[in-house]
Parts: structure tokens; sequence; C-alpha cells
């Protein structure tokens, strides 16, 4: 007979230990072989790791709302993709009319700080009307129904969002001082990824400064630490709900314009569905509830995704690699759950939180 | 609101049983039955087109092509109104059956337009065919549709026709034109998993490789995927002389726009697919599209301009995808068919036999469409296919048609007239 | 006659805008335009016109009412549904003059007031509290900065682009001619037509409110009907022409519109019977209530037995196309019932469903096909390879489970979610494209024989799914109420003591997900056959997602509730199918609807609803709220 309890020696026990050296003989088989036939040149490496650690910090923007939402209410924000989406799509006409214009080009900076205040607030406002209307009213239900509530919002805004401005691919008009790549020591990267990479970091830590700083943000951790207790403290708390929701919302909508700078096209109702699983996934891996685990998640994940089909799969000799780099990323994501089922940086589960 | 509606269908079930069924069809000789229409009734078309998620872009832009046709008759067909009946098909084999289940049941429908996308085809042809119906495809390419050997993945039945291009004829076409014009020795393809860049990917690799060229990589993305980096960096180790790149907005914009990061692809072609043939390609994609090929039917000339400002009279701007105009063909040649086929009865009834539709749709040849002259052909691997390659062109996009939104680009090559496709003349 | 009392007042102008901001979104997105098109009633009515009409009429009634509730005299109550119609037609009314070309600069003008008037009145309420001055002044900035980014740059794009079209491209010449009533060209009379009709059907909405209950009531009832019969014509029209000769349906219907005289006539009668409804419905339900025990049973007994007729019969009732509706939605009750069994049953929160699903529909796909793919040259038939699929379902829902059996909560989600996205992302791809074809999928799958008859048909492919749900529903209540059953409640309730009670969670687990994969692997099996071919994508997230919601919606753990959920979820969007574009932007937002109304499903599950609630955050949020 087997053995089947996880608190002594077990069969399960086993098996996941079986399973966790093939996926890491796996990777180092395939790294080794992909890296030996020095196919790909270590300017390439860093050139993909870069584009990665962009693509990255846009996952660890819109994973932030997640985490926040999370932290505060314990339930999983589907519609926060499309969140995203709104400000991505809405500020599309202002990049044209600003571009039309000249100001765009003329003074970039500005541009962009207006855009992403734009995108910022269609954002937060679509973040706040989805508390007060869908979320509110089940402050209290059973868990998995506030779940289905985002879905089926997250469905209505897509297709709201389609009605409204229509459904043909829009793009960002591109700014020229963002064009071009510095040099370092003979490696050139675009000056774009560059600056994504800044812009998003400063968002975080100007979020990371609001939670920890700040009176509201002192307010938050309370909510999310123990709601009866801070309301007894005399903590409004609906408006910091409000005011998650409102940031979480504020963060998609700028991820939404730094997106744009980054990957201008592909701008529709629907471009908001695969970043918010992304940055789900993200939130996750980092360890859902945590800040600085999301921001870490989601630079990890763009990682993954960036270098692990060429480095893991092309050196396995599987056809068609980039077609599965979700396979990595998702493969990667249950490694690191199996090593820590709380996410990388996550607290250890209480059953209050399972 | 729900048993409400229970009720209600039970007193109308109730009510209907007390009335007498009849069999239809008097003064038909027909082996698929007609189509009735009677003297105040409207000729009806169904549409099985994408109208909801992601691809729905390519719905609208078939649907805007079809209507347009309508329109330019008046809407009117034999002193009878025309109406359209649209139903969301999605872009999948069980959305295509549930949206022919609901078409077969309209027994006034006398054809369909559509599917958009070859996998729902293939959940509707066997309804849509069992039913006598006929449907035109105007962006269906997978070659196994019009391939009736079962045992070669061929799945064509009776009553299946398209305007749009056969993958095989897109493919080879665009193979030859990377070894012959591009004097291209190695060419890397990439398909986004769809069925149809997948199939115009592999027609495109076996074509060149056997016209005597190397295939250095066959590579897919995701749909969705923004981030084109590292199967660029794949490709650009393997050192293509061109691309092949049959894929749809927006990741065909995001891999010419990511293509020119990517040290070592400076001087590499790119082909794109009649995905890419949209107006709105080169705009979004910004200059990096300036000196793109792109495969697309031969629309130019005064009756495509016509087509393109009807559209923006009655939709606003131009259409969202390259196939509208194979679309408006398909509604123009199932019009004539039908004109063909029926016949008026002494009580004003016109009566449409549905199998005189089929044979009046396999008779079109060299219909003037807007997509080059229409010839239906009957042999397998070709059976149903409408396009014969006759007016398929390269074209390359250039800056007017970046910044100053020029639509359709200037041809760089016209692919000559084969013989065999002269054959009905 | 007594005055309006002030939150009368306030309701009459909140609830009146609401219903106008309604009627400019529905126009904005294009809804109206494109519902103008469908007549409810022939050449009385489109579905656009009676969404116009509806708004002003459904919330003037619902002010009246509660006017008269507070004695309101009834002129005041006709007046004030007067004023909820002009309040309903106020919002579309403006934006018809941003959109014409003479009153184009009150958008620009009323875009950059905004801000200014916002933080104004903000300013004002908070004055008028005493709050103290520098944050008067401060939060007056703060509002004018916050809303004036929005909206100039609003105004700024909208004199970029010209006009309002070119960036809302449903405020076209068609919504523009449906709102004024045909009036596109001399604006000032479609808009005084508009006015008028809206305030005609708000008064007549308040009207409602003095009439007496019983007419009240049949006489909404027939209007319903015979409104919702017009709205969804094409599937009445489905339904009757099964049972109905040609002639007598191009009597009743033109095409897929009820012609006008049918729909008089079904007005009366369902109003009669609304009236006889009203009048003896509730003896009716009185006298039920009232009969003896054995007797209620048998009157039960009958209901159950035709219940089980008319199941039995459905696809001859509905005809061949809503039985293609019906099978699908079996196949989701299939699923249902068995991903139940690890979130309803044992509390483990699924999202990657759609793996079972794909493994038995690509299992039945190239075990069966007969095209290049079916190497076995159709040797195995359906009904061998039904086990098989099965048994495939299960060994990967035991394969999957087992790197997940330590997560919990919403990272046994995710992870869950993850191998959702690998077998899909695996079925499409290159690799395993000589096996199971990649891209193209597998074709030539042939249809079940039974008996030397080929089940082509939705009809008869009815009743495969019909028992295989019996068959699950059967089991899945064994399981329910099995020992196995109780040890996955405990381990919903609370694992660590499920644990501390000696119960083998592991292995508890490991056996949930491996039951709960094997009807997912049945479902897929009979979806490939039923439509014939295999692609990839119709492997995606959304079959995941859709499963879990009908579970939601129809009540977790609760077997009826499941089959409620798959009826409405599935059933749902096929019904929508009328309203084309815009069946999914309907069906989010009665998702949204129906779980705020009903958080506990259609049909709870007593015992759950109970235990969930008990939660411990659940207690905590609660007291929040409060």
């Amino acid at each position: 007979m087997f053995k089947w309890r996880t608190d002594d020696f077990s069969w399960v026990d086993f098996t996941i230990d079986v399973l966790r050296v093939i996926i890491v003989l796996g990777v180092v088989i395939g790294a080794w072989n992909t890296l030996s036939s020095g196919r790909i040149s270590l300017a390439q490496w860093v050139n993909l790791f870069a584009a990665g650690l962009s693509q990255g910090s846009i996952y660890a923007l819109i994973a932030l709302g997640y985490t926040l939402v999370y932290g505060i209410l314990l339930m999983i924000n589907f519609a926060h993709g499309e969140v995203f989406m709104a400000g991505a799509f809405s500020t599309v006409f202002l990049a044209e009319a600003l571009n039309r214009t000249g100001f765009l080009n003329a003074q970039p900076l500005l541009a962009i700080l207006l855009m992403i205040a734009f995108a910022g607030l269609v954002s937060m406002s679509v973040a706040i009307l989805l508390e007060r209307i869908a979320y509110r009213p089940l402050r209290g239900s059973p868990r998995l129904v506030p779940l289905i509530t985002a879905i089926g919002a997250s469905f209505f805004l897509q297709y709201t969002f389609r009605g409204l401005y229509g459904s043909g691919f829009k793009a960002y008009p591109g700014v020229n001082a963002l064009q071009g790549a510095i040099e370092i020591g003979g490696i050139s990267i675009p000056v774009v990824q560059v600056f994504v990479f800044c812009a998003a970091i400063f968002l975080m830590l100007c979020l990371y400064w609001l939670v920890e700083r700040t009176r509201v943000g002192k307010a938050m951790r309370a909510v999310s630490e123990n709601k009866e207790v801070a309301r007894l403290m005399g903590i409004d708390i609906d408006w910091v709900i409000m005011f998650t929701f409102g940031v979480g919302g504020f963060l998609a909508g700028s991820a939404g314009v730094i997106n744009g700078l980054f990957r201008p096209q592909g701008v529709n109702f629907y471009m908001g569905f695969i970043p918010g699983i992304k940055a789900f996934t993200a939130a996750v891996l980092g360890g859902i509830g945590n800040i600085p685990g999301a921001m870490l998640g989601g630079l990890f994940l763009g990682v993954i995704e960036a270098i692990g089909p060429n480095l893991v799969l092309a050196g396995l000799g599987i056809p068609g690699a980039n077609q599965l780099k979700d396979v990595i990323a998702f493969t990667m994501l249950v490694l690191v759950l199996i090593f820590r089922p709380q996410g990388i940086l996550g607290e250890r589960l209480s059953e209050t939180k399972a | 609101m729900f048993d409400k509606r229970l009720r209600l269908i039970g007193v109308l079930l109730l009510f209907s049983m007390l009335l007498p069924k009849s069999a239809a069809g008097a003064g038909c000789d027909d082996p698929l039955g007609c189509v009735e229409v009677g003297p105040n009734e409207p000729i009806v078309i169904g549409a099985m087109l994408v109208v909801s998620g992601a691809v729905s872009y390519l719905g609208e832009d078939s649907l805007g092509g079809v209507e347009l046709a309508l329109l330019r008759r008046g809407e009117e067909l034999l002193g009878r109104e025309l109406e359209l009946v649209l139903e969301d098909s999605l872009c999948t084999a069980e959305g295509g059956q549930a949206a022919a289940q609901r078409l077969a049941a309209d027994e006034a429908i006398v054809g369909v337009i559509g599917s958009s996308c070859s996998s729902a085809a293939q959940g509707a042809i066997p309804i849509i065919s069992g039913a006598g119906m006929v449907m035109i495809a105007p962006s269906n390419t997978s070659p196994s549709l019009t391939n009736d050997n079962i045992d070669a993945g061929g799945s064509h039945l009776p009553g299946y026709f398209r305007t749009s291009h056969n993958g095989l004829m897109e493919g080879m076409r665009n193979a030859e034109f990377a070894m012959d014009i591009l004097d291209a020795a190695a060419i890397a393809t990439v398909h986004d998993g769809d069925p149809y860049t997948e199939g115009l990917a592999r027609v495109v690799a076996d074509t060149f490789a056997d016209l005597g060229g190397d295939v250095v990589f066959e590579g897919a993305v995701n749909k969705g995927d923004t981030d084109m980096a590292s199967i660029l960096t794949e490709i650009a180790v393997s050192e293509p002389d061109v691309i092949y790149l049959p894929l749809f907005e927006p990741e065909v914009n995001f891999f010419a726009a990511q293509m020119q990061h990517i040290a070592g692809l400076e001087d590499v072609d790119i082909i794109g697919g009649g995905a890419a043939f949209v107006a709105g390609f080169p705009e979004n994609t910004g200059e990096a599209a300036i000196g793109l090929y792109v495969s697309g039917p031969k629309v130019s000339g005064e009756a495509y301009d016509e087509l393109l400002a009807a559209w923006d009279e009655e939709y606003g701007g131009t259409p969202p995808s390259g196939y509208h105009a194979h679309a408006y063909d398909a509604a123009n040649i199932l019009l004539d068919a039908v004109a063909t086929a029926a016949v008026e009865a002494d009580d004003g009834v016109l009566l449409i036999g549905r199998s005189a539709i089929r044979e009046a749709l396999a008779a079109t040849e060299n219909y003037p469409g807007l997509t080059g002259n229409l010839t239906c052909q009957e042999e397998s691997p070709f059976a149903g296919d409408c396009a014969t390659g006759t007016a398929l062109a390269m074209f390359v996009i250039t800056e007017a048609e970046v910044y100053d939104d020029n639509w359709p680009p200037p041809i760089a090559w016209n692919f000559e007239t084969e013989p065999d496709d002269q054959a009905g003349d | 006659m007594n005055m309006l009392r002030a939150e009368n007042s306030r309701s009459i102008l909140t609830l009146g805008l609401l219903s106008g901001a309604f009627i400019l979104f529905t126009g904005a997105v294009g809804m109206i335009a494109a519902f103008h098109e469908r007549e409810v009633v022939d050449d009385v009515i489109s579905l656009g016109q009676l969404l116009l009409l509806l708004a002003p009429f459904a919330t003037g009634f619902v002010v009246s009412d509660r006017l008269r509730a507070s004695g309101t005299g009834s002129l005041l109550i006709i007046s004030s549904g007067v004023a909820v119609g002009l309040l309903t037609a106020l919002p579309t009314v403006i934006m018809l003059l941003f959109n014409s070309d003479e009153y184009r600069f009150l958008l620009d003008l009323t875009l950059k007031l905004i801000p200014f008037v916002a933080a104004t009145y903000y300013a004002w309420q908070q004055y008028r509290i005493g709050s103290d001055q520098r944050l008067i002044i401060g939060s007056w900035l703060a509002i004018v900065v916050l809303i004036g980014i929005v909206s100039f740059s609003f105004a700024l794009i909208f004199e970029i682009k010209g006009d309002l079209r070119s960036v809302l491209p449903n405020i076209s010449r068609d919504w523009v001619e449906v709102v004024t009533f045909d009036h596109p060209k001399e604006l000032m009379t479609g808009i005084a037509t508009l006015l008028l009709v809206s305030a005609g059907a708000g008064a007549a909405g308040s009207f409602m409110v003095l009439v007496p209950p019983i007419p009240r009531q049949a006489l909404l009832y027939g209007l319903g009907v015979t409104l919702l019969v017009g709205a969804f014509g094409e599937t009445v029209r489905l339904i009757l022409q099964e049972n109905v000769d040609r002639d007598t349906l191009k009597q009743i219907f033109r095409r897929d519109t009820l012609r006008q005289d049918p729909a008089l006539m079904l007005f009366i009668v369902s109003t009669v019977a609304g009236f006889l409804w009203a009048m003896f419905g509730q003896q009716a339900r009185q006298g039920f209530a009232n009969l003896e025990p054995s007797r209620r049973r048998m009157v039960n007994g009958v209901g159950l037995l035709i219940f089980a007729g008319i199941l039995l019969m459905l696809p001859w009732l509905i005809g061949r196309t809503l039985s293609d509706v019906a099978v699908t939605i079996g196949i989701f009750v299939l699923m249902g019932l068995g991903l139940n069994i690890a979130i309803g049953l044992a509390g483990l929160l699924d999202l990657g469903y759609v793996t079972n699903y794909a493994v038995g529909a690509y299992i039945l796909a190239v075990l069966t096909s007969i095209g290049p793919l079916g190497r076995l040259d159709g040797v195995f038939t359906f009904w061998m390879v039904i086990p098989v699929a099965l048994l495939a379902a299960m060994c990967a829902g035991f394969v999957f489970a087992v790197p997940v059996l330590r997560m919990r909560g919403d990272y046994l989600a995710i992870a869950t979610l993850g191998f959702g996205e690998i077998i899909g992302k695996l079925a499409i791809s290159d690799w395993l494209k000589p096996l199971i074809g990649g891209a193209q999928g597998v074709q030539a799958i042939p249809k079940p024989v039974f008996f030397g008859t080929e089940l082509r048909n939705p009809e008869q492919l009815y009743y495969i799914v019909l028992v295989a749900s019996l068959v699950t529903l059967f089991v899945s209540i064994r399981l329910n109420n099995s020992r196995t059953g109780r040890q996955w409640m405990a381990i919903r309730e609370d694992e660590d003591v499920a644990t501390a009670m000696g119960i083998d969670t592991a292995r508890a687990k490991l056996l949930a997900f491996t039951l709960s994969a094997a009807t997912g692997g049945v479902a897929g099996a009979i979806f490939a056959a039923k439509v014939g071919t295999v692609f990839p994508n119709s492997f995606t997230v959304f079959i995941s997602i859709n499963v879990l919601s009908l579970i939601i919606v129809g009540g977790i753990a609760s077997n009826p509730g499941i089959v409620v959920g798959a009826v409405v979820l599935i059933g749902l969007p096929e019904l929508l199918r009328e309203f084309s574009d815009f069946r999914f932007l309907m069906y989010g937002a009665l998702l949204v609807i129906m779980m705020i109304k009903r958080p506990q499903g259609f049909i709870p599950s007593k015992l759950v609803s109970h235990e969930i609630r008990a939660g411990v955050n659940a207690k905590a949020a609660a007291a929040a709220a409060n």
C-alpha cells in the first residue's frame, strides 16, 4: 500500500520531488544546449533580458492593482485587465490629438505626463465605478461570488468600450525623443525600454511611499490587517477601499500609456485580457497581497517570457519554441509554488486567507 | 421573467398544436427543394460571420462588403426586397455549427455568405450542405475546405464556395515571389497558431523548399503576444533573406515594428499575407511598415474606389480588414446565381431551386469581380474555389500609406496568369 | 393636494437622470441604432424605439410608486412621470446638440466648464457644513485639476478630430434618426418629438401606478408577454415552425417579426390570462398549500412526471436549432457536475477545468477520426472511446493534482489556470502537430452509430447527453452523501482541522480532482463527436470560466442549481443571439446583476450557504460593510 499522508514520508512528496527534478533537469539541459551551441550572442541575450524587464515592469504595474485589492478585500478583481484597457484605449485618441498639434514631439515629457494623468484618471474612474456598482453590494458574500461578478464586469467593460470606440485596432504615435538606442559597452538598448523601466519603477516607488509613509497608506494597511479594528479606530472603510481601487486603477491606466509607448500597436477593446491574466499570474507568483512581491513577480514573469523559449525550449529541440512561452512561464510558476506555496515574498498562509 | 416565458411558450404550443401541418413545395421539381418567395416577401440572404471576440473586425469588414453589395442593387433583386440575416459564428468550429443550425432552420434563406474563419466553416459546412444551401466564404483559406479527399485531410462538401484565395494558391504564389523576384535563398516562416496562418506558412515553406530554396526557420507566436523580441532573435540567428509573415493585426504590427530593434535583420524583407492587407496596418505600424510586401487581391481601379467611398459614406473611415472586397464579390455572385435560378410561378410566387443555385454558382465564369475574374472550379483540390489567383498581387507599402492614408498601395508585382487558370476560356 | 417632499424630488432627479444616462449609454455603444433594425411588432415599434420608451416608462412607474407610498396626489404623480420622462431624454438631447453642426461649440464649452462647476458645487457643500476654509480652497483646486485634466483632454480630442463620430463611431446618423423619431434634418423638431414621446412614456408609467392592482398586473403582464415574444421573435419562430404549418406561421410572423393582428391577439389573451392569474392565482396557491400531504405529493408527482415527459420529448418540441443549444447545455451540465466535486464539495478552486475537456475531445478525435490523423482506421467507435476518454481525463486530473496538493486558495486557482493554458498551448503547438494536428486540429470525426442509426442530428445527440447527465447526477448525489463526501466537506471548511481530525487530506483531494475530471472527459468526447472536428482554439480559459460561473450562478454544491446555471449561462447567450453585437455586453451585465440580486445562486444548497457565510473573512467583511 502507498502511504498517502503528507506529514511524514509519502508518495506525494516523492512524486513532487521527481517532478522538480524533471523540470530542473529540463531547464538545465535546455539551457546548456543553447548556451554551448553559442547561437545567440551575449549582446542578444542582454537585449532580450532588457526587453523582458520592460515588459515585466508593465505586468508589475498592473499586478499592483490586483495585489492592492487582494490585500484589502481578499478578492480577485478579474476585471482589472479591462481597467488597464480603458485607460490605454481612451488615451490613444489624446495621443493622436497631441501628435497632430505637434505638442507630443515639442514637449515629449509634458505630453507623456499629461497622457499618464489622463489615462490614470480614466482608469481610476472605471475602477471606482466598478467597486461602487459591482463589488460593494457583495461585500460579505461567499468569496467566489465577487469573482463571478468580476468576470461579468470584464465582459461588460470589453464590449462597452468596443461599442464606444469601435472594434478596429489603433496605435499610439511614435515619440521622437524615445527613438534610438543607448550604447553601453557595445550593447545597444532602445531608449524607450529604458524609459519604460524607469517610469514603472518610479511609479512603484511612489506607491510604496504612499502605502508606507502617508496617513492614507497607514489606513489602507490597517484595513487590510483587520477591518473591524480599523473601523473602531475611526477609519472610513468604504472610503479606503474606494481609494485602493482608485490607486490600482490609476496604476493600471498609467501602465496603459507606458505600454503604449513601448508597444504602440494593437490598441483595441480586447487588449486588456491577456495582460490581465499575466499580471494576475505575476501577482500570485510574487505572493498575492504583497506589494514588492507583485513588482518582483512581474519582472520575473517578463524576463522568463523573453528568454525562456530561446534558452530552454530551443535547446531541447522543440519546434515552434516561442509558441510555448506561456508553457515555460506557467511551469516556472508551478515550480515556484511547489517550493514556496505562498509565492516568492508571500506570507505563510493561515486558514483565514486560504 | 423565466417562468413567464415558459408559460408563454406553453400557451403558444397548445395553440399551435391545434393547427394542421402541411407538406411544402408544390410546383417545385428541384431535387434539393425550392425557396418559395411570395409576392410581397423578401429574398433572404444569410451571413455567418465573426461578430464578437478578438477578431470581430474580420466579421465587421466582411459584413460591410455584403451590405454594400446589397445596397448597390438598391436592396432589391427581381423586384423583391433583399434581407440579410446575420448569425455570429465566432471563430470556432462549434460557433460555426451553432450559427449554421440557426441559418439552416430558416427555410427562406437562399444562401449564406460566410464564414469568417476556416475553423467555423469546418463546423458549419456539414449542416449548410445537408440543408441543401450554398455557402460562399469571403475569408476562408484552408486548403482542406475545397479538397474532397478525406485521407488527405480534405473536407469539401457540395454547396461550399469561396471567393477568398485558397491557401495553396496564395502560398505557392508568395513562395514563388520570394524565390523569383526577391531572389531569396533562405526563408523564415512565422504563424500564430491560427489554422489560416499555419496553413499558409506551411504551404510557403513546402513550396519554397520544392523550388530549391532553404527553409531556415519555422516558428510561431501566440495570438495576443506583444513581445516579438525572442522570436526575432531566433530568426536573426538563422539568417534568412526573407521572412514570410501571414499574421493578423496586431501581431503583424508588433512583429514589423520590433524588427527595427533587432541587429542582423536590417536587410531582411518581409512578405505579409492577406491578413495584413488592411488600410490600418501601415498607419498603425508606422515607418517600420515602409518597404514591406503584402499579398492581396488586386483591388484597384474605379470600382474599388467607389466601394471605399461608399464605405466611408455608410460607416465612416476605412474597412477594418482586407476581405470586404471578397465579401462584396461573394454577395454579388450569390445574388446573380439566385437571379439565374429563380423561376416565377403563375401566382406571383418566386421558386428558387436550391440545386439550381448551386449549379448557377458552379457555372460562374469570368465574373468581373473587384478581386479579379472569378471562375468557380469543380475539381478537387480546388472544388468550389472561385478565386483563380489571376488577381493575386504583391503590394509594397510606401510612405504614402503610412502617413497619408493612401490605400491600396502600389503593386510591386502582378502574378502572371497561369495557363490552367484560363482553362475555362 | 400636497407638496413634493425633498427626498421625493431628489429621487425624481436621480432616477430620471440615471435612466437618461442609460439611454445615452445604449445609444453611444450602438444598441439603439442596431436594435432599430429589428421590429418588435411589424410596422408599429422597433426594438430600439422600445428601449427609448421603456426606460422612462419603467422609471416613471418606480418613481410614482414611491410617491404614492408617501401619499402624493394623482396630479402630482402624473406630472412627476412627465418630469422623469423629460429628464430621461435630457442627456440624449444634449448629445444631439453636441453632435449637430450649429451647436458643436456647446460641447467645447461644457467640457471646459465642468471642472469648475463640479469643484464649486463640492466647495459650496463643504462650506455649508462649515468645513475649514483652507480645506475648501484646497479641495476646489484639486477637483479643478483632476477633472480638468480629463475634460480638457476630451475637449482637445474633439477639437482636433472635428466631430464626435470619429471618436465615438456609434453617435451616428442612424442613431440620430432613431432618437429624433425620423427627423434627422430638423433638429429642433426632432428634439421636441423626443422630449414629447419620452414625457408621454414617463406619464404612462406613472399612470400605471394609479390603476388598481389587479388590472394593472394583468396589463403589465400582457404588455410584457407581447413585447418579449416580439423581441425574441427568432426563437419563438424556431419553436413555432416545428409545430405550425408554414402558411399559418407566415400569418403570425413576417420573417422574425410579430405581425400586428397576432400581436394584438397575444396581448389580449395574455392580459386576460394575467387577469385570471391575478384574481385566482393566490387562491390556487392557497388551495395547494391546504391540500393534505398525500394529495400534495400526488400533485407534485404528476408535475414531476410531466417534467420528465417534457425532458424526454424536448427535441420534438423545440426543433433542431434549439436542440443543438440543449446539447451544448447538456455538455456544460456534465462539466458543471464534475467541477462541482472539486469546487462545491471539496472547496478546491480549479480554474483549469478545460484541461479535462480537451483531453476527452482529443482522445475521441484521434481514436475515431477517419482522416489522416486517425491512424486506427475507424476501428474504435464512439461507444468504445467514451470510457477511454473518461479514464484519460481521470489520469490527467490525477497527474495535474499531485503538484498542487499543498497549494491553497488563490495559489491553487492560478496554478490550475496555468495547467489549462499549458494544455491549450500544447494542443496548438507545432511540437505535437504530428500527433494531434496542431493548429489545423483533427477533422473527419464520425458521428456515433446506435444500432445502425447514425446519430447525426442534435435531436439524437440530445439523448446521449441526457443519459450521461442523469448518470452523473446520480453518482454526484451518492457522493454527496458518502463518507468521502463528508471528508471533502471537512476539507472545504478547514483543511488544518480536517488534517487534525485524522482525515487523509492528500488522498481526499487527489480523489476529488480525479473524480471531478472524469465527466469533463466525457463532455469533451461528446463535444468532439457533435462538432465533428476538433480545433485547439475551442479549448480556452473561457471554458473553465464558464463552468465555474454556472456553478456559482446556479448555487454552489447544489445539483439542481448547476442544471439551472447551465441553462441560464449557456442558453442565455444563445437566446441573446438576436442581439448579435451586444450579446456579450448584455451577458456581462446580466451576470453582474444576477450575482448582486442572488449572491447565493438560483437554487442554493442550504448547507453550503450557511457554511460559507460563516467563514472568518466573510464575517469581518460583513462587519466592515455594516
